[in-house]
């Protein structure tokens, strides 16, 4: 099972890569909520994969799956979560504000290249 | 000795609700967000006397025992970080007062502001670097929230580019955690000390030991992994942003120099060696970033990177003097950095603008200001007798002691470079005549002059402390540094002697060995 799993993990870690690597600010949000199942995954497969029953008095100790990996998986879906809730609360704001999802189109707070720093550098005046 | 561990921790995130509860009534909130403060402030000195008195402590919370419950420890470096914290932290509330106007946005900020606090002071105390993980989330979660704070274009382009790189990094951070766990099988970092040493594959360690320079890397923004950086911290208020840029890309620091003192010290010469490679590139290009920009705190974002530089590459020499004078570089580096960001904002107001271009003649107007921003700015510089000379004067020596010579002309270099930016500086806003059809600002208020002058002067009369009496802190760096470099102490204050030592007796022969 495990190599499966770990198969799994690259390719979700690659999908999330080539996500990330996109313009677009949707399909980066999509990369980040990939990129966490991918280390969610990571880590279920380092505890260990047995399917077995739920452990209980007297069942071997070397049948059963390591419990910690598993709660700390469920820390860290809970908090992917609502890092990714805020991260599409934060997109969309930004989509309303600035009018575009293509972030080489968001030059508020960089200067833009090939232009003289005085006018690029508005941001700091705006702020 | 329970409460002094986690005080640190639960009086910010206590704060937090407090003033959560409190949006609607401006003044109150105020004090309480000030109560709160002095309440860390004076938690802070307690846990730095103790751990001074009686060295490393460590709290095993809900009494379960070291390696399966959460443990907080405070070590020299933790507890000095957290007092550091709490002075940043009332220096800002008390800027707030008058940087932020009232109503609407002062009532979102106090809450984030604490929330950070905890998330900040958790990572500096943290004893499992899982717990370690879950504090960074929630500075990460409430630094997002300040960053945004007021709603502009540029704060929502910053925090773009701020959220994406740092939630990588967390994930990141989540990965390696994961991958040690499955090789160790322990979490809690004094019990990974001892482990790490039985594993038999120490290739795959020093793999996992890369996924973690990244991650931290992102972080502490260094070189190549710091473009969120500049992008986002002259964003967001000046009380955001100088808090921002004294604390936050310091929490990774710290991480780096607790995991990288404690945990991967199997195979030195590797990542080590990439550290210092990392903290040359940083220092440069930080610094040389700093000289193409010019609005205020646009330079001062770049300065960062480069500062971050020093104090990686007192680690990557991973020797006691190295340690020694990369710690004191944090310390004096988190004063004098938020303090410049404060006067960059004092600067706007009473100038009226924060691009070069447009300000001059304020050694005429402010006088008191330019003698505040001269403190800071030319001990980022590492001008005797001020406290960023002793802290390049430590470095450099150490780098030449350990035959790094390249590296040591790189800092004195980039010290150099570092000057021409204070002095561009100096030289367009307070010496240059004020530029034509520029409008005289609006006096401040006398309220207004004590909340944003107050802080400055606080912590510039530090900065002159740290530099005129600069034993005191040499000695805490002194003893900080050893407790990284011969992490016994740490061990055995988390898991008892007793454990440690049946556990330890090759580590502790191991554990010297790096020395």
């Amino acid at each position: 099972m495990e190599p499966i799993i770990a198969m799994l993990v690259g390719v979700l870690m690659a999908t999330s890569v080539y996500l990330m690597l996109s313009r677009n600010l949707v399909r980066f949000v999509l990369g980040l909520a990939l990129i966490s199942h991918a280390a969610n995954l990571l880590i279920f497969t380092g505890g260990g994969i047995v399917s077995s029953m739920p452990s209980r008095e007297g069942a071997a100790a070397a049948a059963k799956s390591d419990a910690l990996a598993q709660a700390l998986i469920l820390t860290a879906i809970v908090i992917s979560f609502s890092l990714l809730t805020f991260a599409l609360v934060l997109a969309f704001r930004t989509y309303q504000t600035l009018d575009t999802v293509d972030t080489d189109a968001m030059r508020a707070a960089e200067p833009v290249p090939a232009r003289p720093p005085r006018q690029s550098g508005s941001g700091a005046e705006l702020s | 000795m329970t409460w002094l561990l986690a005080g640190p921790v639960v009086v910010p995130l206590a704060a937090a609700v407090i003033t959560g509860l409190q949006m609607g009534y401006g003044r109150i909130q105020r004090a309480l967000s000030l109560c709160a403060g002095l309440a860390l402030l004076g938690n802070a000195i307690a846990l730095l006397a103790r751990v001074w008195n009686h060295g490393v402590i460590a709290v095993q919370i809900g009494d379960w025992p070291a390696p399966f419950g959460i443990t907080l420890v405070a070590d020299h470096l933790s507890a000095v970080l957290v007092l550091i914290t709490a002075i940043i932290a009332l220096a800002a509330i008390v800027y707030s007062f008058e940087d932020i106007e009232r109503g609407g946005l002062a009532t979102v900020l106090h809450p984030q502001l604490h929330a950070l606090l905890a998330g900040v002071c958790g990572a500096f105390l943290a004893g499992d670097i899982f717990n370690m993980y879950v504090w960074f989330e929630i500075m990460l979660i409430a630094s997002i929230g300040l960053l945004v704070v007021g709603g502009t274009r540029p704060q929502l382009d910053g925090a773009v580019r701020y959220a994406a790189l740092s939630l990588i990094a967390t994930t990141l951070m989540l990965t390696g955690i994961g991958l040690l766990y499955g090789l160790t099988g322990t979490l809690n970092m004094a019990d990974l000390h001892l482990r790490v040493q039985e594993v038999e594959n120490q290739g795959l360690l020093t793999v996992i030991a890369v996924v973690f320079i990244v991650a931290f890397g992102i972080k502490s923004a260094v070189f190549p992994l710091f473009f969120w950086l500049p992008a986002s911290y002259h964003t967001p208020k000046v009380t955001v942003s100088a808090v921002f840029s004294g604390l936050l890309t310091k929490v990774g620091v710290y991480a780096l120099m607790r995991v990288f003192t404690l945990i991967f010290t199997n195979d030195v010469g590797y990542t080590h060696e990439i550290l210092l490679w990392v903290a040359g590139l940083t220092m440069v290009t930080g610094v040389l970033g700093a000289a193409s920009r010019s609005g205020l705190r646009q330079i001062l974002s770049f300065h960062i990177v480069s500062q971050i530089g020093y104090m990686i590459l007192g680690l990557a020499l991973f020797t006691p003097l190295g340690l020694l004078g990369g710690i004191f570089y944090v310390v004096h580096h988190i004063i004098v950095k938020a303090n410049l960001f404060f006067v960059a904002g004092a600067i706007r107001r009473i100038g009226g603008s924060s691009q070069l271009a447009r300000l001059g003649g304020l050694y005429r107007d402010a006088p008191l200001l330019a003698a505040l921003f001269f403190i800071p700015a030319f001990s980022l510089a590492g001008f005797p007798p001020l406290s960023g000379f002793w802290a390049k004067f430590l470095l450099v020596r150490a780098s030449i002691e350990a035959d790094e010579y390249a590296i040591a002309a790189t800092a004195l270099a980039v010290g150099l470079l570092t000057a021409y930016s204070m002095t561009k500086i100096w030289v367009n806003v307070f010496w240059k005549a004020r530029p034509r059809g520029v409008i005289p600002r609006r006096p401040l208020s006398a309220s207004g002059r004590f909340y944003l002058l107050a802080p400055v002067a606080f912590l510039a009369a530090l900065t002159l402390a740290i530099g005129l009496f600069a034993r005191p802190f040499y000695e805490l760096s002194e003893r900080a540094a050893e407790g990284l470099m011969d992490p016994t102490g740490y061990v055995e204050a988390v898991l008892g002697e007793d454990a440690a030592r049946r556990a330890g007796l090759p580590a502790e022969s191991q554990g010297g060995m790096p020395n």
